[in-house]
């Protein structure tokens, strides 16, 4: 019994790692198509953000708050990650749909820039940057539809972002000064250090569990619940789903599909922000934090059938629950006295790196007789 | 258009600009007959640069002491030392590629650099093809001994070996079970084949190891798989790689393998540097093993720290593999004043037997192209630092492994050319 709680729950915290990395990218590749190889930096950006507002609440001011402040960057997370992904799709994606080529072309090159960008701008200033984006961006969404028809709305538009530089610049100032961690570039990888109440094992019926394994599977649900109830429930999740399955039609219908697009890759890109606060909390922040995830997440989606997020949960902690039976060699202590040449197989694939191996060989076995995933599905993707 | 293309031009030269004046410089103080330009090659850019940047540092660092004291004096002439510092990127093929430029268009006499293995077995074709001269400066898995190439770094019997004897003999958990992790790569592979050897001389148990991929962040597997082995607690070897590093000590603590509970990790791939990375409060009562540790308190290792921090800043800390970098400047610099020509062939017959009091205290190059060096074993503190618990004599370096089944038996001897590269003993 303890055995099986115990392997059901690393299976289960393995997966929920890699469902909450992919269930961005099973959004933006499942729902509208794009292949974005920047899903990963989105995601390193999500950790970062973590690191910086972990560095914030170490403040003075906010010191009292301290415990909290990794609910609070999770929503950051989610912002900043959705900010550069709707800039991202303004600049480049909306001009290249359809070509997935260019597509993933284009999004491996964002990738590096991303990268080299924490590298060598101080986090500071990249934290002043992502707010003038934000202010740039949202500012003249929010005035009244008198001025948005009227003909000096460019006008408004250009000093709603000399206001956003102006708020950027001196945010960056401020934190700069304030924290001197973030007023310098660096390429080394940093920290984020868990709260003391996340630290540490809870025991639940005789076993312990870690508590950042546990934090991350509660994020993993409800992102997967909150998105699930976006999509079915709400207004904005109902035109996504008629773009998706008829984009010609419902812009027929009235629909505007370019902002159906702007939104669905801001909340795909979003998750990512949240699956980078989620992965902080297991390893160092780095710039090439996201790029150990995005071939995981990748496999996930096409796993579990484009354009379907039951497929991509259940691929994930399916493949959670097979590393973990390969890779700690569960079976042998399920079934200690089996034959000689069997448990002799069975040890040489229970490391690391042979579980992997064999998860990927099973993994394109399954795709040989299934080619379109757990649970194919017909839209946009399939009548092209 | 044309402001534009106006503006890329200008860019385009502001950054030629900015390269020139980047590559080449040195000290300027004081008068000299002459100077000589030597190649730094270490990746600037990429996984690797945040280490082997401290490398470039360091280096730069002792060639200023150098010039500042009055530089290389050979032939009755003062040399003033310049150099050329080219980027690996990470990529191995580049490290040979820049070796090359170095060499054939620059001819420089030496040239400093390297970290991975996999970097110095892409690099060591050329200088042997070439008969140039690469210094090396990282502990390693040894296992080579090419007469091209000066190691400065320690060998397995140099750390791993000693460590070894600690954790078996002496440490909280003597006595106890082994387990192994590393990374999926050559050193972690070969330093294990050694520790599983000498473990079982000593009468010792190895009861489990497991390798992560590089780049791989998933250590739950791994965590369960210690559980399962050693339940009451033991000894962890790790030879994990950078990064892992984080998510093996984050998550091993949140799963109770601590040292309150029996589990002692001794690592062989974190100094000074990587533990203000991890967070000491992740490693606190683990230990490591090095030739140099930033808090030995002798006048030379305190100078060398300090001339660190006022160079570069007092934020920075030294850690073993920048000591060996600093070490092989200097030696290169007295073999190169022995030998009184800069010539390499008389260089490499002047080196071998040349003596530097070092700041882990005094080292000689040995036939076989290493470094005779001390070893210590510390403890990981809640300052960041290493408590010194043992510090053996000066230890001599082994080439080929003597506890490794492939190489037990041989040696490697470069003064005499019946010996060479391998011989029997």
């Amino acid at each position: 019994m303890e055995l099986l709680l115990d392997s059901l729950f690393n299976g289960v915290a393995i997966g929920s790692v890699l469902l909450v990395a992919a269930l961005g990218l099973a959004i933006v590749f499942g729902l509208m198509g794009v292949i974005n190889l920047a899903h990963g930096e989105l995601m390193m950006l999500g950790a970062y953000t973590t690191y910086v507002t972990q560095l914030i609440f170490k403040l003075p001011i906010l010191k009292p708050f301290y415990n909290s402040y990794i609910i609070v960057s999770i929503f950051l997370a989610f912002i900043v990650s959705g900010v550069v992904g709707i800039l991202l799709e303004k600049t480049i994606i909306r001009k290249l749909y359809g070509s997935p080529l260019e597509t993933l072309l284009a999004t491996w090159g964002v990738s590096l820039i991303l990268q080299q960008f924490v590298r060598s701008v101080p986090l500071a200033y990249g934290t002043g940057l992502v707010i003038i984006l934000l202010i740039g961006l949202f500012l003249p969404t929010t005035f009244p539809s008198k001025i948005k028809e009227s003909i000096n709305f460019k006008y408004f538009k250009f000093s709603s972002w000399i206001f956003a530089a102006l708020t950027g610049v001196l945010t960056g100032s401020v934190i700069s000064s304030s924290v001197s961690k973030l007023s310098r570039a660096s390429a080394r990888n940093v920290d984020v250090t868990a709260p003391a109440w996340m630290r540490g094992q809870i025991e639940i019926i005789g076993t312990a569990f870690p508590k950042t394994r546990l934090m991350i599977i509660v994020i993993t649900l409800i992102s997967v619940i909150a998105i699930t109830l976006f999509l079915n429930q709400s207004a904005w999740g109902m035109r996504i789903r008629a773009v998706t399955q008829n984009r010609q039609m419902s812009d027929c219908l009235g629909i505007s599909t370019e902002k159906v697009d702007i939104i669905t890759f801001g909340i795909g890109s979003g998750l990512a922000g949240v699956a980078g606060v989620a992965v902080s909390l297991l390893g160092s922040v780095g710039p090439n934090v996201g790029g150990n995830y995005i071939v995981g997440c990748f496999m996930v989606v096409v796993l579990g059938g484009v354009g379907n997020l039951l497929g991509t949960v259940l691929a994930s902690f399916g493949i959670g629950i097979m590393t973990d039976l390969i890779g700690a060699g569960r079976l042998l202590s399920i079934w200690p006295d089996m034959p000689l040449p069997l448990s002799n197989t069975i040890n040489f694939f229970a490391t690391t790196s042979m579980a992997r191996v064999m998860i990927f060989a099973l993994i394109v076995i399954f795709l040989q007789f299934k080619p379109t995933g757990l649970f194919p599905q017909k839209g946009r993707m399939v009548e092209n | 258009m044309r402001i534009s293309r106006r503006i890329l031009a200008g860019l385009a030269t502001a950054s030629l600009a900015v390269t020139a004046t980047s590559c080449g410089g040195g000290g300027t103080s004081g008068s000299f007959d002459d100077t000589v330009t030597v190649g730094i090659l270490h990746s600037l850019s990429g996984t690797m640069a945040i280490s082997e940047s401290t490398l470039v540092d360091t280096e730069k660092m002792a060639i200023e002491e150098i010039n500042a004291a009055g530089g290389v004096k050979v032939g009755g002439k003062s040399y003033k030392i310049e150099y050329i510092v080219e980027d690996g990127a990470s990529d191995w093929p580049t490290f040979a590629e820049k070796s090359k430029k170095l060499i054939d268009q620059d001819g420089v006499p030496v040239v400093f650099g390297g970290w991975t293995s996999a970097s110095r077995k892409a690099m060591l074709p050329v200088y042997e093809s070439k008969d140039a001269f690469l210094y090396y400066p990282i502990q390693y898995e040894a296992q080579e001994c090419s007469n091209n190439i000066f190691y400065t770094g320690a060998t397995p019997n140099q750390q791993s070996e000693p460590a070894t004897d600690f954790m078996y003999k002496r440490s909280p958990a003597a006595g106890g079970d082994f387990f192994l992790v590393g990374s999926d790569y050559v050193f972690p592979r070969t330093s294990n084949t050694i520790t599983k050897a000498q473990v079982k001389q000593l009468g010792g148990k190895v009861v489990g190891e497991d390798y992560l991929p590089l780049g791989n962040t998933e250590v739950a597997p791994i965590i369960s798989k210690i559980k399962k082995a050693l339940p009451e607690g033991g000894i962890i070897i790790n030879t994990l790689n950078g990064d892992q590093n984080v998510a093996f000590f984050k998550q091993i603590q949140d799963a109770g393998i601590t040292p309150s509970s029996g589990y002692y990790v001794m690592n062989y791939s974190i100094a000074e540097e990587e533990i203000s990375t991890i967070g000491p409060e992740f490693l606190e009562g683990h230990y490591g093993a090095w030739n140099y540790m930033m808090s030995i308190d002798t006048p030379a290792s305190k100078k060398f720290a300090a001339s660190f921090k006022k160079r570069w800043g007092a934020d920075r800390v030294v850690a073993d593999p920048q000591e060996s970098a600093y070490n092989m400047v200097y030696l290169w610099k007295q073999a190169v004043e022995d030998a009184g020509t800069f010539d390499d062939n008389a260089v490499r017959e002047a080196l071998v037997g040349q003596k530097f009091d070092a700041p882990q205290g005094p080292v000689e190059v040995m036939p076989n192209h290493h470094l005779s060096q001390t070893v210590r074993i510390g403890e990981i503190n809640a300052e960041g630092g290493f408590t010194i618990l043992e510090e053996t004599g000066v230890v001599l370096p082994q080439a080929w492994n003597q506890k490794h089944p492939s190489s037990k038996g041989f040696a490697c001897d470069w003064t005499d050319p019946s010996k060479g590269e391998k011989y029997k003993l």
